[in-house]
């Protein structure tokens, strides 16, 4: 398929005699943002390291591009792909723009796009500054600027905004979905994810090396089928239970004028049209889906 | 099929790095300071001060370097790949369009660079400070001192990058560049010497000078202390080493050989 940027086939990975990627398959679309979402062990960095072409595979087939990650082809690939590792720690010796030109030179692009790229990451005013002076923030922009290098086609972020602080997090996401409205293929993990709930299209959930669920955010929540949470305040909260007779909620919560009700996902329409038949006294309704973090649990447990 | 640039590209990385560290100019300043002071006082314990020949001088520097290049070398050279392993810039580097082999090259050409540097300006600016006290004949001796000396600088840096390979981490880099350094610069020759004593002599004739081209450091013992007539007397080295094998041509390959195969073991276990 031309649309597949990476294909995984039946891929497996063994330490000696540890398997730590079992049987994986996983296809991602040219211009989609993929989520890969684990505990520590599951198989992410590993996983990241076979679809770079760093480790070998034990077995199973990698391909970007439809180029299989290793040879002379894939060197020349590697041009167009741009990695960010988890906590990359640069040369002290060197500054920001002298650590990107080297990286640049070796990527075989121009000196020339080095300080734009510095810029475009909020360092240009710190470029011609010693790395060891960087602070944590710093250095993780730094790391993003490199794998901008050479106007990547293809990016594999490993846990892209440690280290960064909530300005420079939503600016981080900014500069991404910029490259990826221009085509831009991402594969991307986090530990926050409800930082990346919303910023990716499909997420892929690892656990022990397998490839445990893969979807929308909103599929994986229907498969997952955690119950969702409704809130309400109601002058008549002691009518609530009453009005809900013979649908099955998970529970229901009265304090004072506040209700809490779990309940499954197919009866919420019919929950919330009992609701609506205490009329004016309901004052507020909160319907509140599983958060990631929810949905990766239940799947984790 | 080998980049060329790529390798340029981590070398002058990796050159630049010990220029602006001042490791250059501190080594450097070592070897000047050492070279000097053996000229004037390394006949001290004869009863004389100040300078006497430079084949006297080149010996005692011999000795002098025997110990201090691997050492420089190999602290130079330990950490080359195991530091990028453990600042997880390793994998960065290898996500670029450079293979392994690029990387080892250019870091070893980078570093060799670097101690080639400091030996030259070292031992040079000695030398020039002594130019006018020696002959024509004699500045070919301390030329070829001083380029074998770099040759034993890029065995061990050899050795360094392939324990660095090989290594889990930094700290025990360390200390297997340390056990090498024991190994051939101190525990290898009493080895030889103890076997000598032992056997009565009696595997000397023929295997004891084969055994010594097996350590890079003796090599270059045998390099310089073998072009000159008065020390190979002096040395008693004309007993125990056959002509035939003293040629510099052969010993040279030798010293070429070690450098490339820690190199090779290095590719072969860099995964």
């Amino acid at each position: 398929m031309k649309n597949n940027v990476i294909e995984l086939r039946n891929v497996f990975k063994y330490y000696g005699e540890v398997l730590a990627v079992d049987g994986i398959s996983l296809t991602v679309h040219r211009g989609e943002t993929l989520g890969l979402i684990g505990h520590n062990g599951a198989g992410k960095s590993t996983l990241f390291k076979m679809m770079l072409g760093l480790i070998p595979a034990s077995a199973g087939e990698i391909r970007i591009n439809g180029t299989p990650v290793r040879g002379a082809a894939f060197r020349e690939l590697r041009r167009t792909i741009g990695y960010l590792p988890e906590n990359v720690v640069f040369y002290d010796n060197l500054t920001g723009l002298e650590t990107l030109q080297f990286f640049a030179s070796l990527k075989g692009c121009a000196h020339e796009s080095c300080l734009p790229l510095l810029e475009k990451v909020g360092l240009a005013r710190a470029a011609n500054r010693r790395v060891d002076g960087y602070s944590k923030g710093m250095r993780q922009r730094l790391g993003f600027a490199q794998a901008l290098l050479g106007k990547p086609r293809l990016l594999f972020l490993d846990e892209p905004t440690t280290g960064l602080d909530p300005e420079g997090i939503r600016e981080f996401y900014q500069v991404l979905q910029e490259l990826n409205a221009q085509g831009l293929t991402v594969v991307i993990t986090s530990h926050i994810l409800s930082e990346i709930q919303e910023r990716v299209q499909r997420l892929a959930v690892l656990k022990s090396g397998k490839l445990h669920a893969l979807g929308t955010v909103q599929e994986l929540r229907e498969e997952v089928d955690l119950p969702l949470t409704i809130r309400l305040r109601t002058v008549a909260s002691a009518m609530v239970e009453h009005a809900l007779q013979g649908i099955a909620v998970e529970a229901l919560v009265v304090e004072g004028p506040n209700v809490t009700i779990s309940c499954r996902r197919p009866v919420k329409m019919a929950l919330l049209r009992r609701l609506a038949t205490l009329g004016d006294s309901v004052e507020d309704i909160v319907v509140k889906e599983p958060s990631l973090e929810d949905v990766f649990l239940g799947y984790a447990a | 099929m080998i980049e060329l640039a790529q390798i340029r590209v981590v070398a002058a990385k990796e050159f630049r790095d010990r220029i602006r560290n001042r490791w250059v100019i501190a080594v450097s300043v070592i070897f000047t300071l050492f070279a000097l002071a053996i000229a004037y006082f390394g006949a001290a314990q004869q009863g004389e001060v100040g300078f006497r020949s430079i084949e006297v001088t080149i010996a005692s520097l011999v000795s002098l370097v025997i110990y201090l290049i691997p050492l420089i070398a190999l602290i130079l050279g330990y950490d080359a790949i195991v530091g990028e392993r453990e600042r997880g810039s390793l994998d960065l580097l290898l996500s670029m369009p450079i293979t392994r082999l690029e990387l080892l090259l250019g870091k070893f050409s980078g570093l060799s660079a670097a101690l080639a540097c400091a030996t030259l300006a070292g031992f040079g600016l000695a030398g020039l400070l002594l130019a006018g006290r020696i002959d024509s004949g004699a500045l070919y001796h301390y030329l070829g001192f001083m380029l074998s000396a770099i040759l034993l600088g890029m065995v061990f840096l050899s050795l360094a990058v392939m324990v660095s390979v090989m290594a889990k981490d930094r700290a025990r880099a360390s200390g297997a560049a340390i056990a090498v350094w024991f190994l051939f610069v101190l525990v290898y020759d009493l080895g030889l010497l103890g076997a000598l004593v032992l056997s009565g002599g009696g595997f000397g004739e023929d295997l004891f000078p084969l055994l010594l081209l097996l350590n890079p450091a003796d090599i270059f013992r045998i390099l310089n202390i073998f072009s000159m007539e008065d020390l190979k007397v002096f040395y008693g080295l004309a007993t125990v080493f056959p002509a035939s094998l003293s040629n510099p041509w052969l010993l040279g390959s030798m010293m070429v050989a070690w450098i490339v195969m820690p190199l090779t073991v290095a590719l072969w276990r860099f995964k």
